[in-house]
């Protein structure tokens, strides 16, 4: 009853539940390619076009050095520059100074001629490296009258380096203000291209400046400053870095409260947010991802690497898909929700640490912009082959891949995924045509197909093992793609070979079982388990895959292939969690940090692969390592606790493998059950 | 008066033609008219006190509503549900406490009655109210009953209309200088019942301010103090209960009140300000150096023009040709866009020598926010606009469109957000709502005091193909009053709470305010005698 009763007033505080069963059928915009005008006419001309871009209606123009010059004057920086000089006993002006520079290594000098150096240099490289650059045409309009009415927030995904000189790109090209982007401080140890990111519009935060306190003011200053007075759309990523998986990140919040917090205060009458979702083909990072999940380390950001990088330009990388949602209204998400009184009763340029309400609203915006994200994610048919190659290593009959390929879209279409199958194509072209893009990943052998783990075959038992891990890294990168629009069903499909029995309440308390371990996984909109298990079930039910009773779920016999499907798809999950929560339970007596964690536990695993008692090369994958670890933390099996010299962690050995006890489902339902399944 | 460009101005605005109009109807049908329900034996008693009384259904009528908007479109269009049964006209103190007996002991409701000016729907009868409701109304209670100069007070009976108290102050050489937009018709009981605020507050304070003494007749007996003092600490002021408790204690009958000697000088100014930002600064201004004068005031962009539009035709082509010429300097000469600029209008009051200086002073801090002085004329009209307001909108209504005007006080550094949004608001409901054209939404900076200032909205739309303006109407005000308090607004600043804001009384002063007055109501009243149900 408990959890009726929580599920219900999560509803009701939440309003409208975050994914409608209308979503299987919504209608999307068509897209435009806007690489074929460049391929027909003149870069140059098209660079130094005429650029008159629209504009907020409020917007009194100022330049990047005024907008500095006024976040330090404003009553917020210099509220706490006073406060931070009677603290330490030091001159304001000191402190006035350090503001000053913190200013200089952050502020943006957006310049026109840096716009238009890369427009011409950006057609040439792109045109290069991708065969279409398709955009929502509707959705720039909608971006273009948001623009005019209201301070916009522009909240693309984060795949690539690419995504945000293509989002200033496509603006550029269709004559909107250009945003200005939060870019990590790391951009700046690359000579001259720092600067001239700087020059397009970039500017830069310090990847952690929690307890900085002036660092703190003058970067949320500058960037309401910018956002009130409309200067420009604010763009950042709700995942703080790029997603080497391909899956969606868990949101960050610092940068969406700032933003959110001129309309709290009603210093702005709204803030319009928009969700755009890039999707890639092919992804130009892939192999570096792929080499970073297993710990072979990320070049730093340097000229000369990106100089290097430059044999990529005669690679292929397909199609990019740009879809800019529909601008949400702030406003509209807030009305109801927020108590309006702390604001009221406080000066308003007094730093003020957001109410437990307002927090609480925060992230679930941003966990709402992401699925929205999520929703709008183009799907290629590689996406599909990869994820029925991933279940049929090591290689594949090339007729079956194509059947189970074609199959797998009908499926997906049905759960709502957004599949692009260029120009209807037939399913032996679109297959092949995936394979030649990707043949890094896979190729054709004899009538089957293989994943390209090149060097594998001979070498010692290690590099095989790194080698093929490797490649299904990189093939997982295209599958997890499909994940987020999978995960409700599939997760009950998951539940259902689990679980003790068919039985309702014992099939959903598994379930949320395992959302709770998955929340740092996948993109669970917060509090709504019992929401995500209905969605789950529609969307089983409407392919003929489950069938409910009064009491009971269980699979049709018609439906046992795609349970087996969809659990199998989840399989190096649930097998890789099992395996790093079992490294945690055995071999963690002491404190440990995450520097230490990351190398055991892919040793650990790396030596159960040679041994060839597990399969899931996934569980290597150091993303999956650190969702896995923090997902004991929220369990409460790990405590964290902050040192001086960060986070150490402390396990739990009874409460993992308790954990462990319910992934083998040996313990017996506790959860008390929801009355109305 | 000719007005010659008021008619395309509200086309302009409004989509308003006047070829569409709506007629009202030309006088009460009596037979819409509940009956009135009044116990024989009370009848009687009554008799017996000589007061005199009346069962008429026009006299009932016209003391059952106030001036918002709905009751004035029912007063066209239909009629009210409930209204009182009999209005009782006592003539001075005595009398008043009679009725509150007679009440107590037949146990009727009394519902006290002024100049009727109220906004917020507190003379609406209850629906519910199953006894006879009793209209007190205090309109012949309106003498002057003493005015002592040495200590500059006079008493007066509470059903003095404002012009009357100001005009018979006058022979004497004395006024109170309390100037409420409404004063042409509102009594001083009413003002102490709402805690009114004047135009010329800067000079002569608001209600609050001016009273020193007050009589009260309540359920319980008389309440009242026991001197005439500036100042006293004996506790919570009682006066503070009686003021803004809109007739739900009893009957204030006869209020000492602040004089002061007419001034000598008045002139009248007007400042043109490039922009509404840059007008609030000199206002915020303004009152930091606590130099305002009687009034300061400032309209946005829209109310301006406004004003312009009832600017009166000329007398003669040099007239004309001068404010062409003046046209031309501040638009052209000095750059002033003039649908942005707005104008503060002001009116100084006091020896002529001190005028001249203290005009001055505020136009040099004008000057520095970009403000140039812009004529008497000018400032004159703008006092005029706000008495005329009200009777446009009768007018108005002949054409379709409807319009209220509604107030809130609100920090200085909030009032630039609270003035765009608000306005903002009006604009996006009346759009959602179906609204055709887009609606007069405008405001002034109307008050400003040392920690913030008052703020008065108009807002007017032309409600041509809605079925139910009334109620398009009250959400889309009902919105921007949400919209004023999540701004850091208040509920009202002088028009009070009446019935139309009660809903947000417990958020305006916490579930223990709420209390406290209902603690101070159930004493006072045990048996609900004056059940109007404001307020609380």
């Amino acid at each position: 009853m408990a959890t009726a009763a929580a599920a219900a007033a999560g509803r009701a505080r939440r309003g409208s539940p975050m994914y409608s069963k209308e979503l299987t059928s919504k209608k999307r915009d068509e897209f435009e390619d806007i690489l074929e005008e460049r391929r027909l006419s003149s870069d140059l001309r098209y660079a130094m076009k005429c650029y008159t871009p629209v504009i907020y209606k409020g917007l009194s123009p100022c330049k990047p050095n005024a907008i500095k010059s006024a976040v330090l004057r404003s009553e917020q920086v210099q509220y706490v520059i006073k406060q931070l000089a009677k603290e330490m006993g030091e001159s304001p002006d000191i402190i006035q100074e350090e503001a000053t520079e913190i200013l200089d290594e952050m502020g943006h000098r957006m310049q026109l001629g840096a716009v238009r150096f890369f427009a011409f240099t950006l057609s040439k490289i792109f045109k290069q490296l991708f065969q279409r650059v398709c955009v929502n045409e509707e959705g720039m309009q909608r971006l273009q009258h948001a623009i005019q009415e209201h301070p916009v927030v522009l909240l693309p995904s984060h795949r690539s380096y690419v995504d945000f000189l293509m989002l200033s790109y496509l603006l550029y090209t269709y004559d909107l203000a250009l945003p200005v982007i939060a870019a990590g401080i790391d951009f700046l140890g690359m000579k001259i291209v720092g600067e001239l990111l700087r020059r397009a519009g970039a500017f830069f935060m310090r990847r952690s400046f929690g307890g900085n306190r002036l660092y703190w003011a003058v970067f949320a200053e500058y960037v309401k400053t910018m956002l009130r007075s409309g200067y420009a759309p604010i763009e950042f990523f709700l995942e703080g870095t790029r997603s080497r998986t391909a899956k969606t990140l868990t949101p960050k919040f610092g940068l969406l409260s700032i933003v959110m917090e001129p309309f709290f205060k009603r210093e702005v009458f709204d803030t319009y947010l928009v969700p755009i979702s890039i999707s890639y083909e092919r992804i130009l990072e892939e192999s570096l991802y792929a080499y970073e999940l297993l710990g072979v380390p990320k070049p730093k950001e340097s000229t000369s690497g990106l100089l290097k990088a430059r044999r990529i330009l005669s690679d292929n990388f397909g199609t990019i898909h740009i879809y800019v949602g529909q601008p949400v209204s702030l406003r509209t998400l807030a009305s109801g929700r927020i108590s309006r009184c702390p604001y009221n009763l406080v000066p308003r340029h007094l730093p003020q640490k957001p109410s437990e309400d307002i927090q609480e609203f925060v992230s679930d915006v941003a966990y709402k912009m992401e699925l929205l994200q999520i929703e709008n994610m183009v799907l290629s048919p590689w996406v599909l082959v990869a994820t029925v190659l991933l279940q049929n290593l090591p290689a594949m009959e090339f007729e079956l891949l194509i059947e189970k390929t074609l199959w797998l879209k009908g499926l997906t279409q049905t759960f709502g995924g957004f599949i692009e199958w260029p120009d209807n194509l037939c399913a032996k072209k679109a297959v092949l045509s995936g394979l030649t893009l990707h043949s890094n990943i896979a190729r054709l052998v004899d009538g089957h197909v293989v994943l390209n783990d090149k060097g594998a075959e001979d070498g010692a038992v290690g590099e095989i093992v790194f080698r093929h891990a490797l490649a299904v890294l990189m093939c997982a990168t295209y599958r997890n793609q499909l994940l987020n629009v999978f995960v409700r069903p599939a997760l009950v499909a998951v539940t259902l070979q689990m679980a003790p029995s068919f039985r309702k309440e014992e099939v959903y308390s598994c379930f949320n079982f395992l959302r709770d371990v998955f929340s740092d996984e996948f993109i669970f909109f917060p509090g709504i388990s019992l929401k995500d298990f209905e969605e789950g079930c529609f969307l089983l039910t409407k392919c003929d895959a489950i069938q409910t009773s009064q009491q009971e779920i269980y699979p049709t016999d018609k439906g046992s292939g795609t349970v087996s499907f969809l659990s199998a798809m989840f399989r190096p999950f649930v097998e890789g969690y099992q395996l790093i929560f079992r490294y945690l339970s055995k071999e963690m007596k002491e404190a440990f940090t995450e520097k230490q964690f990351i190398p055991g536990v892919r040793n650990f695993v790396f030596q159960l692969l040679e041994k060839g008692s597990t399969q899931c090369y996934e569980a290597l994958s150091s993303d999956m390592q650190k969702n896995a670890l923090s997902a004991l933390v929220q369990l409460g099996a790990v405590k964290k606790k902050k040192m001086p010299n960060g986070f150490t962690y402390n396990v739990n050995q009874e409460a993992v493998s308790k954990i462990l006890d319910m992934f083998d489902a040996r313990i017996p339902v506790q959860k008390p059950v929801a009355a109305r399944l | 008066m000719v007005l010659p460009t008021f008619k395309e101005w509200i086309e302009k605005t409004f989509g308003a033609s006047l070829e569409h109009k709506t007629t009202s109807r030309a006088s009460l049908n009596v037979n819409d008219v509940p009956p009135s329900i009044v116990n024989e034996e009370f009848l009687q008693d009554l008799r017996a006190t000589k007061i005199s009384y009346s069962q008429d259904a026009e006299d009932r009528v016209f003391r059952a509503h106030g001036h918002c908007l709905h009751e004035i479109f029912v007063l066209r269009e239909g009629m009210f549900k409930r209204i009182p049964d009999i209005v009782v006209w006592p003539v001075c103190h005595e009398d008043v406490v009679k009725i509150v007996e007679l009440a107590c002991k037949h146990n009727l409701c009394i519902i006290p009655f002024g100049g009727g000016t109220s906004v917020s729907s507190a003379l609406e009868c209850p629906e519910d109210e199953k006894r006879t409701i009793v209209s007190l109304d205090t309109s012949q209670m309106n003498r002057i009953l003493w005015i002592d100069e040495k200590n500059l007070t006079a008493c007066v009976e509470a059903g003095i209309v404002g012009q009357d108290l100001e005009k018979q102050l006058a022979e004497s050489g004395f006024c109170t200088g309390h100037e409420p937009d409404s004063m042409e018709f509102s009594s001083l009981g009413g003002w102490v019942a709402t805690r009114a605020s004047g135009m010329k507050k800067n000079i002569y304070g608001n209600i609050e301010d001016l009273v020193v003494h007050i009589k009260m007749v309540t359920p319980r007996g008389i309440v009242e103090k026991n001197c005439q003092v500036p100042r006293m600490s004996t506790g919570p002021d009682i006066h503070h209960f009686i003021m803004g408790s809109e007739g739900t204690l009893g009957v204030v009958t006869e209020v000492t009140i602040k004089i002061r000697p007419i001034p000598e000088y008045q002139k009248y100014g007007s400042v043109v300000f490039p922009n509404f930002e840059r007008g609030v600064a000199c206002l915020r201004e303004v009152a930091k150096q606590r130099c305002a004068p009687a009034s300061i005031r400032l309209v946005d962009n829209a109310q301006f023009q406004f004003g312009h539009a009832l600017k009166p035709q000329v007398a003669s082509i040099f007239t004309s040709f001068l404010d062409g010429l003046k046209k031309f300097y501040i638009t052209k000469f000095k750059g002033f866009d003039p649908n942005i600029l707005c104008v503060a209008t002001l009116l100084f009051e006091g020896d002529r020598e001190k005028v001249l200086q203290h005009e001055k002073q505020v136009y040099d801090i004008a000057t520095k926010f970009g403000g140039l002085a812009a004529g008497e004329d000018n400032g004159q009209r703008g006092y005029m606009l706000t008495f005329v307001i009200a009777y446009l909108r009768d007018l108005g209504l002949d054409y379709y469109v409807i319009g209220e005007s509604f107030e809130t006080s609100v920090p200085w550094d909030r009032v630039l957000d609270l003035c765009r949004n608000v306005k903002e608001r009006i604009v996006r409901e009346c759009k959602e709502k179906g609204v055709q054209f887009a609606p007069l939404s405008t405001c002034r900076v109307t008050q400003t005091y040392d920690a913030g200032a008052c703020v008065y909205f108009y807002f007017a739309f032309n409600y041509r193909g809605i079925s139910d303006p009334i109620h398009v109407y009250e959400q889309i005000e009902r919105a921007a009053r949400e919209e004023i308090l999540a701004n850091g607004g208040s509920l009202s600043h002088h028009h009070g709470v009446g019935k139309l804001r009660k809903r947000w009384m417990k958020e305006s002063i916490s579930d223990v305010g709420l209390g406290m007055l209902r603690s101070v109501k159930e004493y006072v009243d045990p048996n609900n005698i004056f059940g109007n149900k404001n307020l609380l």
